[in-house]
């Protein structure tokens, strides 16, 4: 096996025999893969991410998956599992919170997530957590897949890749899925890139000169848009978010670095003042000849008027809010509860005129109804259903999120994969409260 | 008069006259790929290839991907990035190459590497192209590629 191919990364004896099939024909596989991948990258050796959990991207048991289902069951087949066990994004269906009628069922069911049992079945022999860890933020304290500063990780998932790299200070690359299942398994990954002193340093400088606290999902998306997948060094916004890594600001940061990976490709930030290796480093952090992107008023809002809505009648009244792409957390469950009750207040209206849904993870949300019954009560009073649900995958369905389907959502993530139409939290509570805009 | 450039073979191979497609932006290939790749099994709405669905990229939106020589910059977006570029390989509904101005993505990389080790059906990759292959090509044109990473824009 793999005898005449041909690869620059420097391993060790250990590693040419797994190459060369001393742990079977389908380990080798999995080791050409990766060394080929750290061969494209120039990475010369493998770094231990020994210690750490895996975090996949692959949650649903979608049928056109098939061929990622047939390596898992080859993987399964051959005896490889991951030793430190692993959390993985959402499910993607909650009939009990998420409602559907029968032909939006039959769909899910039948077509799309047909393999979600099956599926299941295959992480549960792989080594997942627990049945709970399903989740895009499984680096909340609830989830408990929470790595230290410094620590090397193989996970996918581009929110939870750039809030590990940025907010905690971990390494780890924008790994593909299926490639962060083979590190998890192999127990490690080629270092190059942001698992690099090198790779983590900032090619752009971002000064922020608004005239109040940018709304984090917009300021992403525009940071994203314009450095791509550069790493960008913040000024300006600890003005508005403070120096502290508090559960809000983490939170904040969540939903900011989400729009800078799905709508650009960034894999780790530097916010002056504020995070890991930027207070540790300041300005040694950025390279010389940094690209300068200045973002003032202006630039927000022309960022955020420019969002193409693809709905076959843009003026439709919503029918579906999605609020929690990456999910809440158990702050701004808190949050939440409060800005849809005086909103409520305000217009005089007793629920949501818009079907609305608020999603974290099945821990979080455990919590929440546990230790914040007040603001649970006021969630349910207003008619705002909760649910550990993907919305992205729940919009995959062409009944739910089609372009008549008219889904809004305070997501720069789900609007940038789905039809659904992007509306800032201060706009958005305003219209589900309303009915309409 | 046709041009040459020279770039890194990532997964080397030879096509002969491919039909180019540019985004001179980078791709998003959960964007992209998603809509005709979940459609794919369901009657009726599926196809036996891919339409670029990306709203946010005018340059693939609506466009024949199956089969075409896609040049662009880098992909960007979710990182089932390499996952959905691997299953649309094994379902035979992936462009023949992707032609990158840019050095290659950790997901672009991934996607074409899993095609080349765990299909039968690999997608020839070429990076770091340069700019001045962006500007060059337009859609239409017809791409060589040769093993070495040399792509003559016709």
């Amino acid at each position: 096996m793999n005898e005449n191919f041909t690869y620059k990364m420097k391993l060790t004896d250990d590693e040419v025999a797994i190459l060369h099939g001393s742990k079977g024909e389908t380990m080798a596989k999995v080791m050409k893969t990766l060394v080929l991948y750290g061969d494209a990258f120039g990475a010369e050796k493998f770094v231990s991410v020994a210690g750490n959990k895996g975090h996949l991207v692959t949650s649903f048991g979608i049928s056109v998956l098939k061929p990622v289902f047939n390596i898992t069951q080859e993987l399964i087949d051959a005896g490889l599992t991951v030793d430190e066990t692993f959390s993985v994004d959402p499910r993607p269906i909650d009939y009990e919170n998420v409602k559907c009628n029968p032909l939006q069922k039959l769909i899910f069911n039948k077509i799309l997530y047909g393999m979600q049992d099956s599926y299941e079945a295959q992480l549960k022999k792989l080594g997942i957590m627990n049945s709970n860890a399903f989740t895009c933020t499984c680096y909340m304290d609830e989830v408990g897949n929470n790595p230290k500063k410094g620590d090397i990780l193989s996970w996918a998932e581009s929110s939870a890749v750039v809030y590990a790299n940025s907010v905690i200070g971990a390494r780890c690359n924008r790994n593909s899925g299926i490639i962060e299942l083979f590190g998890s398994i192999l127990g490690k990954v080629p270092a190059f890139d942001l698992v690099t002193d090198e790779g983590r340093k900032a090619k752009w400088i971002i000064e922020v000169k608004t005239t109040k606290i940018p709304e984090a999902q917009v300021l992403g998306s525009a940071i994203g848009m314009k450095v791509m997948e550069d790493v960008p060094y913040v000024k300006g916004l600890d003005k508005w978010i403070g120096t502290e890594l508090d559960d809000k600001t983490k939170a904040y940061l969540k939903d900011f670095g989400a729009a800078t990976a799905s709508n650009g490709a960034v894999g780790l930030y530097h916010i002056e003042n504020l995070t890991p290796e930027a207070v540790e480093m300041g300005e040694d952090l950025i390279v010389e000849g940094a690209k300068t992107y200045v973002i003032d008023d202006a630039e927000l809002e022309r960022v955020y008027k420019n969002y193409p809505v693809i709905w076959k009648d843009k003026n439709a009244t919503p029918k579906l809010c999605f609020i929690g792409c990456p999910h809440l957390s158990f702050e701004q469950l808190g949050e939440w509860a409060d800005r849809i009750d005086d909103e409520c207040k305000k217009q005089g209206q007793k629920k949501v005129q818009i079907r609305t849904v608020m999603t974290a993870a099945p821990d979080v949300l455990e919590r929440f109804k546990k230790e914040n019954k007040a603001a649970y009560n006021k969630l349910l009073l207003r008619g705002v259903n909760l649910s550990y649900i993907c919305p992205l995958m729940y919009m995959n369905n062409p009944l739910c999120g089609g372009d008549s389907s008219n889904v809004i959502t305070c997501s720069n993530k789900l609007r940038t994969y789905t039809t659904a139409r992007y509306f800032t939290t201060d706009d958005i509570t305003k219209i589900v409260v309303k009915g309409g805009y | 008069m046709s041009k040459t450039f020279k770039g890194r073979p990532v997964v080397a191979g030879k096509i002969d006259k491919g039909e180019a497609v540019v985004s001179h932006n980078g791709v998003n290939t959960l964007a992209t790929f998603q809509k005709t790749a979940l459609l794919h099994d369901i009657p009726v709405l599926g196809k036996d290839y891919v339409i670029g669905s990306d709203q946010n990229n005018p340059d693939v939106y609506g466009k024949n991907l199956t089969g075409k020589v896609l040049c662009l910059p880098q992909t960007i977006g979710s990182t089932t990035g390499g996952m959905v570029i691997y299953t649309v390989a094994a379902l035979k509904l992936a462009p023949s190459a992707m032609l990158f101005s840019q050095p290659i993505d950790s997901l672009a990389a991934a996607g074409v590497i899993l095609a080349d080790v765990w299909t039968d059906n690999s997608i020839v990759a070429v990076d770091s192209l340069g700019e001045d292959f962006l500007n060059a090509v337009k859609d239409g044109d017809k791409i060589t590629i040769q093993e070495d990473g040399t792509v003559i824009v016709d």
